[in-house]
């Protein structure tokens, strides 16, 4: 098929393009119903580019027909796929679950608007996991995070911190992303090339320089600020709260997500493991930094009282079991992060789609005001059970999955540090038991207050996307086949430097 | 039907049993009916496996890989047997009863009541077959979560709080504890699957092994080994059959019976005889008997009494394992049964007293006796075999135990069962004293009654009549145990 | 003295504190974003210094050239990343600018001190509300 091999450049160009006639859709829902065809269209497409990955290796597409590293090279690598899929998975499936939550948080004369923006930053992060070359990745992360204030700031329709949020939001993400372009231009200035591969063939020869090691700290610190790694996290709380509700499904399982990759694709394939984690001390910085956000936000998740907050200070805690993978530098280790990228997505977007079936009934999303929902919308409530189980790791649920192999990579580095980081791991696990607990007594223990007026069930529009991901993220803490087979190949080609 | 199907089987059933409970809901006869029905269905299934593990097999399947080497997978073997036959023995007597004590007290929610039963015994029939420590590990964290609710059944605060402490010890232990153990013992070994003899031997040497030990002495918290005690006298709160559920029938016996599991097949006897933290474990445990059985004496209510008594009596299972002789590995074995048959008939009379009497302290009980005839008559059968005396199952553990103890001359266990024999006997025969000839108080509690309601009564003449019947035929227990230690029957 | 031949890269060393100071202390909304704006352009010209040689030409086919002699030209590749830069530096601000506005209207003043101090206010009104229905 001809078209197939077109797959990545139209991976992006499919909602770039898609964006712009977006705007232009009038009426009800023809905005919603145009950019989830789209949504789901680039998920098919990531999907086929999933299979032929695994089946034959990277693919590189050269935009124009420009040899690299002159022209543009799309390159789609295990890590990429894996990336691909997710964001497009999240995104179609938030989408879905858009209509009837975004009529009623977002004014209808900016609904056009609304989707263009969701396709806009769709394309921008899938710009970023799929391109081979570094000045591009700034310019999709830009496309992509230029419309994520936006979508949050169109949570101001009901609540003005958005705004505020939304405004705090673009300061540090401009900062982060300035620090990421000042990190590529002086990789620029030593290696003269701004295609990836490219790069990490010709470092080695420049990589004592002090001018590497500033390039490789700027990097880290404005990925580390997009990431929401603690202490770079103080944009994500207010984002996710106030943001409106599909719009918070939606980053929590992309953005932070899309970070990370960032910072393996620079930290291993652009300055290679030798460099990160032998030259410089990446390593450890990353391990205390990780386990110090875990430990610290899955205990302050516990004293927060708004649901939407909770979960945010959980994704900061999630963030760290996912740096805390990296920070092994060994297969298990890589694999423990990757693979929770993706569990991580299912699991905190279903969280945030349970919550937003609630905000649809009952208009708030405090831990009070959920009294006694477990009884008044059964199935919302034990979706959000569900996905809680997946957050502490309960068994047969996709966060078991990473617990596990995190733990082992924890015992595998055979250092009685790493025991206790294996310990720390399944404290912060408990302090999760506590925090998804809180939710769960006040929804199943607690009357509903006397005189409320009755709350049905959050309608089938809603409740099918919620269930689809949460019983994605017990299938996939079943069969780990897939989510686990791919986060190895990933690992074990970015450590390809050392093993 | 080969033997493999059949233990699926055995797992799948109180599970599928789980929809067409929650669909009768409506109909509260059918609802129960289909509940017995699965229970005795459940049984017979059981039973099937029986000659296969009297004849010494040892059927397996794996079903698929959880994680790359370690697969979802079950295998019959002898203790597994024993814990799945008395559990679902036990299940059709403790239905019987829930069906008496749930409507005979007009508890709400029976419908989540009965599903979440099934599926805590579909739990148990897994953790049971389990063919390795994995997939024992999934089925102790379903067994806790499908309990909770049950657990915080009445919904009040004191249930809230009581649900509190006893999902945070069994949770905090097996994931913090536990977890840590099974993934470490992976790193270790790459495998997890149950081996005659262990798995640890010559793999991992030094003190990280005895913390290794620790880890999951103290991860398995269902095991209730002190100062993880705490969660069975707050789950007090529960309803009787619950109680029943959880000191009899699955949850503590879960917890033993995943210890044995863990010397026998992880860690293996001999490995552990050179192991000093077998040893300290040995010492909490004999600790463990002695203190609670001390605490029991000072409660007054009865249901705390016989929540007390429940933590010394598994810390006997844990001190019989860790003697480490053949035949006190056997008289833990034996145990797991002996006290679930002694310990439900205690629980049950404790309810159909409340139920029939409204009475909860042990100094309401004077002469009771009298007016419950059967009850009491039970009560006492379950206290003798609870001393370890005959005619009940209670003496044939006991025996093997101090068999053991005195083979290894474990001074110190011996010492410590002939002591706390003693203060059983203190703590339960009073009980049984003042039942029968002291007079009935004529104050503000009174009120004139008679037995419980028939299904309640029935169930408890059943299980006292089962832990008679172990002592009089004690010949197929005695052989599973006897093949659990690789002694030929 | 060769640091001081190096005086471009001085500059925007300078200029990116200056910028990034700004954004840290000043509490006006607006002031942020001049002191995000003054960041981001010390970064043009660090990548626009790189490209330039001394003496260089454009990267133009010129008489010299087609003589034969060997030319030294500038590297285009930064000056043209920067020119996308810019771009992506005006979206920037103009959706600051934005949120600036919409947060005037709704909250009438730009001082996040005040702001936050609003939204105290909120929340403290707010729990004493909750607080009468238990």
């Amino acid at each position: 098929m001809t078209l197939a091999i077109h797959y990545p450049a139209l991976q992006v160009v499919l909602p770039l393009l898609a964006a712009p006639l977006c705007s232009l859709m009038r009426g009800r829902d023809f905005a919603w119903a145009f950019a989830t065809l789209v949504s789901w269209l680039a998920f098919g497409i990531a999907v086929a580019l999933l299979f032929a990955v695994r089946a034959d290796g990277a693919i590189s597409y050269h935009l124009g027909g420009w040899e690299p590293p002159w022209g543009i090279e799309y390159r789609v690598d295990a890590l990429g796929s894996y990336l691909l899929a997710i964001v497009t998975l999240i995104s179609a499936v938030s989408l879905s679950f858009a209509r009837l939550s975004v009529a009623r948080e977002v004014r209808q004369d900016q609904h056009a608007l609304f989707y263009t923006m969701w396709l806009l930053c769709l394309a921008g992060m899938l710009g970023i996991a799929i391109t081979g070359d570094a000045f591009n990745i700034f310019v999709f992360l830009e496309v992509s995070s230029l419309s994520t204030y936006a979508l949050v700031a169109m949570g101001g329709g009901g609540d003005r911190r958005a705004l505020t949020a939304a405004y705090q939001y673009l300061v540090l993400g401009t900062i982060g992303a300035t620090f990421i372009l000042i990190g590529i231009g002086l990789i620029y200035m030593m290696t003269g090339t701004l295609n990836i591969l490219d790069m990490s063939e010709r470092l080695p020869a420049v990589a004592d320089t002090r001018t590497i090691r500033v390039a490789a700290g700027f990097l880290t610190i404005g990925i580390a600020l997009k990431l929401a790694l603690f202490p770079l996290h103080v944009w994500l709380p207010n984002a996710y709260t106030y943001a409106p509700n599909a719009v918070s499904a939606f980053i929590a399982g992309t953005s932070t997500k899309v970070s990370l990759y960032l910072l393996l694709r620079f930290s291993l394939t652009v300055f290679g493991p030798t460099f990160s984690f032998g030259k410089l001390p990446l390593n450890e910085i990353l391990a205390v930094l990780a386990v110090a956000a875990f430990l610290i936000f899955s205990a302050l998740a516990i004293l927060q009282e708004n649901v939407k907050r909770l979960l945010a200070y959980s994704s900061i805690a999630q963030v760290g079991y996912m740096v805390l993978g990296i920070s092994f530098a060994s297969v298990t280790g890589l694999t423990a992060g990757i693979v929770h990228l993706f569990n991580h997505a299912l699991i905190k977007t279903g969280l945030f789609l349970c919550v937003a079936c609630v905000a649809y009934r009952i208009g708030s999303v405090r831990i009070t005001a959920m009294a006694g929902l477990g009884r008044q919308m059964p199935f919302t409530m034990f979706a959000f059970v569900l996905g809680g189980f997946g957050l502490i790791g309960v068994p047969l649920t996709a966060g078991f999955v990473t617990k596990w192999y995190l733990i082992m990579a924890a015992l595998e580095a055979g250092t009685s540090l790493g025991l206790v980081a294996a310990g720390l791991v399944l404290v912060s696990s408990l302090l999760a038991v506590i925090y998804v607990w809180k939710v769960v007594e006040s929804a199943y223990f607690r009357p509903a207050p006397a005189g409320s007026p009755p709350v049905r069930e959050a309608p089938l529009a809603l409740l099918v996307p919620t269930w689809a991901l949460i019983l994605a993220s017990i299938y996939f803490g079943i069969d780990t086949r897939i989510s686990v087979g791919v986060a190895r190949d990933a690992a074990v080609a970015l450590l390809g430097g050392i093993s | 039907m080969t033997a493999e199907a059949i233990m699926l089987l055995a797992i799948a059933l109180p599970l599928a049993a789980m929809l067409p409970i929650a669909l009768t809901g409506a109909m509260p006869n059918l609802r129960e009916a289909v509940t017995l029905a699965t229970a005795v269905g459940l049984f017979l299934v059981v039973l099937q496996l029986l000659p296969v593990a009297m004849a010494g097999g040892q059927p397996e399947i794996a079903l698929f890989d959880i994680l790359p080497g370690v697969p979802f997978a079950f295998r019959l073997e002898p203790l597994g047997m024993i814990f799945a036959f008395v559990a679902s023995l036990l299940w059709i007597v403790n239905s019987i009863y829930s069906i008496g004590y749930m409507r005979g007290n007009d508890e709400s929610h029976q419908t989540r009541f009965y599903v979440c039963f099934a599926f805590a015994i579909g739990s148990t029939m897994g953790i049971a077959l389990a063919g390795n420590m994995l997939t024992l590990f999934i089925f102790y964290e379903m067994l806790t979560l499908s309990t909770y609710p049950l657990v915080t059944h009445k919904g009040s605060d004191a249930a809230k709080r009581a649900g509190r402490t006893y999902l945070g010890i069994l949770i905090s232990t097996s994931i913090c504890f536990l977890l840590l153990g099974i993934i470490w013992t992976w790193t270790l070994t790459g495998t997890l699957d149950f081996t005659a003899g262990g798995i640890l031997a010559g793999k991992a040497d030094g003190p990280l092994v005895g913390l290794l030990f620790l880890l999951y002495m103290y991860g398995i918290g269902k095991a209730a080994l002190m100062p993880m005690h705490r969660w069975l006298p707050a789950a007090m709160v529960a309803p009787t059959p619950v109680s029943a559920l959880l000191h009899a029938v699955a949850v503590v016996k879960a917890g033993v019976f995943t210890v044995v599991k863990v010397v026998v097949y992880v860690f293996g006897v001999e490995y552990l005889t050179a192991l000093p933290a077998s040893q300290w474990v040995m010492w909490i445990a004999c600790f463990t008997i002695l203190a609670a059985s001390l605490i029991a004496l000072r409660q007054d209510n009865l249901k705390r009494r016989l929540a007390y008594s429940t933590i010394s009596q598994l810390s006997y299972v844990v001190l019989a394992a860790l003697i480490l002789s053949p035949l006190s590995v056997m008289g833990a074995a034996l145990h797991i049964a002996a006290h679930a048959f002694g310990k439900i008939t205690l629980f049950f009379a404790a309810g159909s007293i409340y139920t029939a009497a409204h009475k909860t302290e042990i100094s309401q009980l004077d002469g009771i006796g009298w007016r419950m005839p059967v009850t009491m008559g039970a009560f006492a059968i379950g206290s003798l075999s609870m001393i370890g005396l005959p005619p009940t199952a209670g003496f044939i553990s006991k025996w093997f135990m101090l068999q053991g103890a005195w083979q290894t001359e474990n001074l110190l266990a011996l010492a410590v069962i002939a002591g706390s024999t003693l203060l059983n006997a203190a703590y339960f025969l009073p009980i049984v004293y003042a039942a029968f000839f002291r007079k009935e108080k004529h104050d503000g509690d009174h009120h004139e009654h008679g037995e419980a309601p028939l299904p309640i009564v029935l169930a408890l003449g059943a299980t006292a009549g089962l832990s008679v019947l172990m002592f009089l035929f004690p010949g197929d227990a005695i052989a599973l145990a006897e093949a659990l230690v690789g002694r030929s029957g | 003295m060769t640091w001081l031949g190096h005086f471009n890269y001085w500059i925007f060393v300078v200029l990116m504190m200056i910028g990034l100071y700004i954004v840290i202390s000043r509490g006006n909304l607006v002031k942020k974003i001049v002191g995000l704006n003054v960041f981001q352009t010390s970064v043009f010209l660090l990548y626009i210094s790189m490209g330039k040689i001394w003496d260089g030409t454009a990267p133009i086919v010129t008489d010299a050239l087609m003589d034969g002699r060997p030319v030294a030209y500038s590297n285009p590749v930064p000056h043209v990343l920067i020119l996308t830069a810019i771009v992506v530096g005006v979206a920037t601000t103009a959706l600051g600018l934005a949120f600036v506005v919409r947060i005037k209207e709704s909250y009438g003043t730009i001082e996040e001190d005040e702001i936050q101090h609003m939204d105290e206010e909120a929340f403290l009104a707010r729990s004493e509300h909750l607080g009468g229905q238990p």
